[in-house]
């Protein structure tokens, strides 16, 4: 199913959050279970089907990296599929440094100070990245969208170390 | 005459008539019914003028009693007379062994569940739960003069799937028909969202007398959607009850207490609870083995008490925020909900967290009930103009065992509902034809650590080759909050078959034969019954095709057209009789003629209701 269509917005990276929620929400509106409680049986599975299934499209177009791949996906590229490995050695040497910040924390006299160095590292280089990735996606070329798919296996990477830093933190507040 | 109906638009069989319904707070200590007459939403009354029905059932050997006179005769007979019997449903033998050491009552394992016997035989949670709902039921439609086509049962957000399924079965048991579970939170952000227009965003702090639930809701436009929901499913005013309790053994010495006097003392440490709500100071008598002993317990000693319970319900609070990428300041309002939020440290230390005076004006017992009410008016299509949307989630995260024990997420928690997500599986041995998967709901990493929710065999795979066969499974939460799974072998199309094992709770066959074997229900009941549900989906079934013709007539061909009414006409014929099997096999038979003619209308309404965004982007 091509989301974008399904909420009829532009089928691009770049994306009005806003516009999307209001078409999400007018959809909702009326294929909601909710409007069929009273209905036949067979409406009301429809309905559900239905419901999830734009849930799910709203899901996958609210996320960037959910986007993105998406957005790949009805161009023919599946990052699952995806067969090639890093050769980046920049990339894997930056990521071992910030596991081995992230390690450092728990043990740290003044944690905090870590988490903040950390924090601003990750979310600057998801920053670059995603740009990157925007580029290579409005291109719609090919090769560029290959390069869209390589730099989507980068951010997922920053996208656990940020998950992993949020659970640290925790950690630490209880 | 039937086809002339079909053919004029808007004749459906009975116009704007009001259609009976009732919203059910099924609580742990009491339990209410409500309902919507004259645009106003409002608890009913039983015959003895209560709006509360204590959730206490007693067993008797030729009768059941429900609710005051369940309690009154609890202290003479604990083992029949069952209470919070909401804390039991779902749940297992073991695991309610393990942590109910102060139930007073005979604990059976039945078939791993947890049940009770009693002077009737073994009873299981569904069953007592189900005599609750009927009694309920029973003063609904005394008061309101009819049969109620439907009623929203409301259940704590963070009930899982075999606590919500078991809560389904109840009301199935009891003879009702469910428009929709709804989450208590949820249903009391509706009551008081309606009456004031609220925008922003909302917590509910539920604390009733056996959980605890905080709701982090965000009100837009008449769009009530949950953004996370916590809380904790063993928590709640009993527990303030039982650290008096502990209080008053420490003061007369009595290290094990009777059932008897068990419940005497909780008794009076509930009087003690209520009075402290008003007072500084109480002065009572205990009862003890030895005389009366003359105590008093000042306001300050409680909240002492109750102090670490309370701090337990607000580290809740910070975390459910934490879900909703929320700080406490960013709370608008807080609505409270439950008998227990009535005690002023409750109010004080909630106040102080979310820095907003907590919003008390509905009545925090009603205040569930009126909610549901009002949805239940929505959802049986009183109120067709209603614009409400609510968009609810998914309590705790749903996962498959994998290799060693651990658990792999497939829905996390907080996602909208209903929801689907397919998974992937191949076989590992050539010409494997099964294989079985272990659903479990929680956040933890390990099996052991989650709560299983069933085991599915998948069978009739495809024989081919190691790896050859690609079975998507799909998981389906529906509007309730209920798990269903279906599988289908990718390359041949070949839906694999099901077979669900629930860990704890009923299955489909024992359901049934409850119902069957439920003394209410005589042979000929059991008939009437059957015959009852199949002509209600059948006037279902008739209403909604005839609306949809008279909407999208121009979808069909004049053949379509035509073989749709000649269905119509026969359901409509046949479902005037009293042939159960006939009136199914013409429902069937509407139902896969009026398929396509569904999907199409579906696709239509997605366009149309998308329609006119291309002008307004100009």
């Amino acid at each position: 199913m091509n989301y974008f269509q399904l909420f009829q917005v532009p089928a691009q990276f770049d994306l009005d959050l806003t516009e999307l929620g209001t078409r999400y929400l007018e959809l909702q509106r009326n294929f909601h279970p909710d409007n069929f409680a009273a209905g036949s049986e067979r409406d009301r599975l429809l309905a559900v089907q239905q419901a999830a299934n734009i849930n799910d499209a709203y899901h996958s177009l609210k996320q960037p990296l959910l986007r993105a791949e998406h957005l790949l996906a009805l161009r023919g590229v599946k990052i699952s599929h995806e067969q090639r490995s890093f050769t980046d050695t920049s990339f894997l040497m930056q990521q071992m440094e910030l596991r081995e910040l992230l390690g450092d924390i728990l043990h740290s006299s003044d944690p905090y100070v870590l988490i903040d160095e950390a924090e601003q590292q990750i979310q600057q280089q998801k920053n670059v990245l995603l740009k990157l990735l925007a580029q290579a996606l409005e291109a719609n070329h090919h090769e560029q969208d290959l390069q869209a798919a390589d730099i989507i296996r980068k951010l997922k990477f920053f996208f656990k170390l940020q998950h992993e830093l949020e659970l640290i933190e925790q950690q630490l507040q209880d | 005459m039937a086809l002339l109906q079909i053919a004029e638009p808007g004749q459906s069989a009975a116009p704007h008539q009001h259609k009976l319904a009732a919203g059910i707070d099924l609580g742990t200590t009491n339990s209410l019914v409500a309902t919507v007459r004259s645009g106003e939403a409002r608890t009913l009354q039983n015959a003895a003028g209560d709006d509360m029905l204590p959730s206490v059932v007693q067993y008797l050997a030729d009768k059941v009693i429900v609710g005051k006179a369940a309690v009154a005769a609890a202290i003479a007979d604990p083992h029949n007379s069952i209470f919070s019997v909401k804390r039991l449903m779902g749940r297992g033998y073991a695991e309610t062994v393990a942590q109910a050491q102060q139930l007073p009552y005979l604990l059976v394992d039945q078939q791993g569940l947890v049940a009770i016997d009693t002077a009737q035989g073994v009873k299981n949670p569904v069953e007592i739960s189900a005599e609750i709902l009927a009694t309920l039921a029973d003063t609904a439609s005394q008061t309101l003069g009819g049969e109620l086509m439907g009623v929203v049962i409301t259940v704590p957000a963070y009930f899982d799937d075999a606590q919500r399924q078991a809560t389904k079965d109840a009301a199935k048991l009891a003879g009702l028909n469910v428009l929709r579970l709804l989450n208590e939170p949820t249903a009391a952000a509706l009551a008081y969202g309606l009456d004031s227009g609220q925008e922003g965003v909302v917590a509910v702090y539920d604390l009733g007398g056996g959980t605890f639930d905080i709701s982090i809701l965000r009100l837009k436009r008449g769009v009530f959607e949950v953004l996370a929901t916590g809380g904790d499913s063993a928590l709640g005013g009993d527990d303030f009850d039982h650290a008096i309790v502990q209080w008053l053994q420490q003061q007369s010495g009595e290290t094990t207490l009777s059932h008897q006097s068990l419940r005497q003392h909780l008794q009076l440490a509930r009087q003690i609870k209520e009075q402290l709500s008003a007072h500084d100071q109480y002065a009572f008598e205990l009862p003890t083995a030895n005389g009366a002993l003359a105590l008093s317990l000042s306001r300050e000693q409680f909240d002492s008490l109750i102090q670490p319970l309370v701090r337990k319900t607000i580290r809740a609070c910070k975390q459910t925020l934490r879900d909703a990428g929320l700080n406490a300041d960013e709370v608008a309002k807080v609505v409270m909900v439950g008998g227990s939020t009535r005690v002023p440290l409750v109010r004080t230390a909630v106040g102080e967290f979310f820095a907003a005076e907590p919003l008390t004006s509905i009545d925090p017992d009603k205040v569930v009930a009126i909610g549901a009410a009002i949805q239940a008016n929505v959802l049986v299509g009183n109120k067709s103009d209603a614009d409400t949307l609510l968009l609810d989630v998914i309590p705790l995260s749903l996962g498959l065992e994998t290799m060693g024990g651990l658990v792999e997420k497939i829905i996390p928690r907080n996602t909208i509902i209903p929801v689907a997500r397919a998974q992937e599986f191949t076989t590992f041995k050539d010409g494997q034809t099964a294989m079985s998967l272990h659903v479990l709901q929680g956040e933890r990493e390990l099996v052991d650590h989650c709560r299983s929710l069933a085991k599915f065999n998948l069978t009739d795979i495809p024989p081919m080759a190691a790896g050859g066969a690609h079975i998507r499974v799909t998981f389906q939460v529906d509007a309730d909050g209920l798990l269903s799974v279906t599988a289908q072998e990718k390359s041949s199309g070949v839906t694999a078959s099901i077979q669900v094992k629930p860990s704890y709770g009923l299955s489909d066959d024992q359901v049934a034969t409850m119902i069957q074997s439920s003394m209410q229900y005589a042979k000929h009941d059991m008939q009437q019954r059957l015959l009852r549900e199949q002509q209600v989906e059948a006037s279902r079934v008739w209403e909604a095709v005839s609306a949809a013709i008279s909407a999208d007539a121009h979808l069909l061909g004049s053949a379509e057209l035509l073989d749709i009414e000649q269905a119509l006409s026969a359901l409509k014929a046949v479902s005037q009789g009293d042939d159960t099997a006939a009136i199914k096999a013409a429902i069937d038979k509407t139902n896969h003629i009026t398929d396509e003619f569904a999907a199409r209308r579906m696709d239509n309404s997605i366009r149309q209701a998308l329609q006119g965004h291309k002008v307004d982007e100009v």
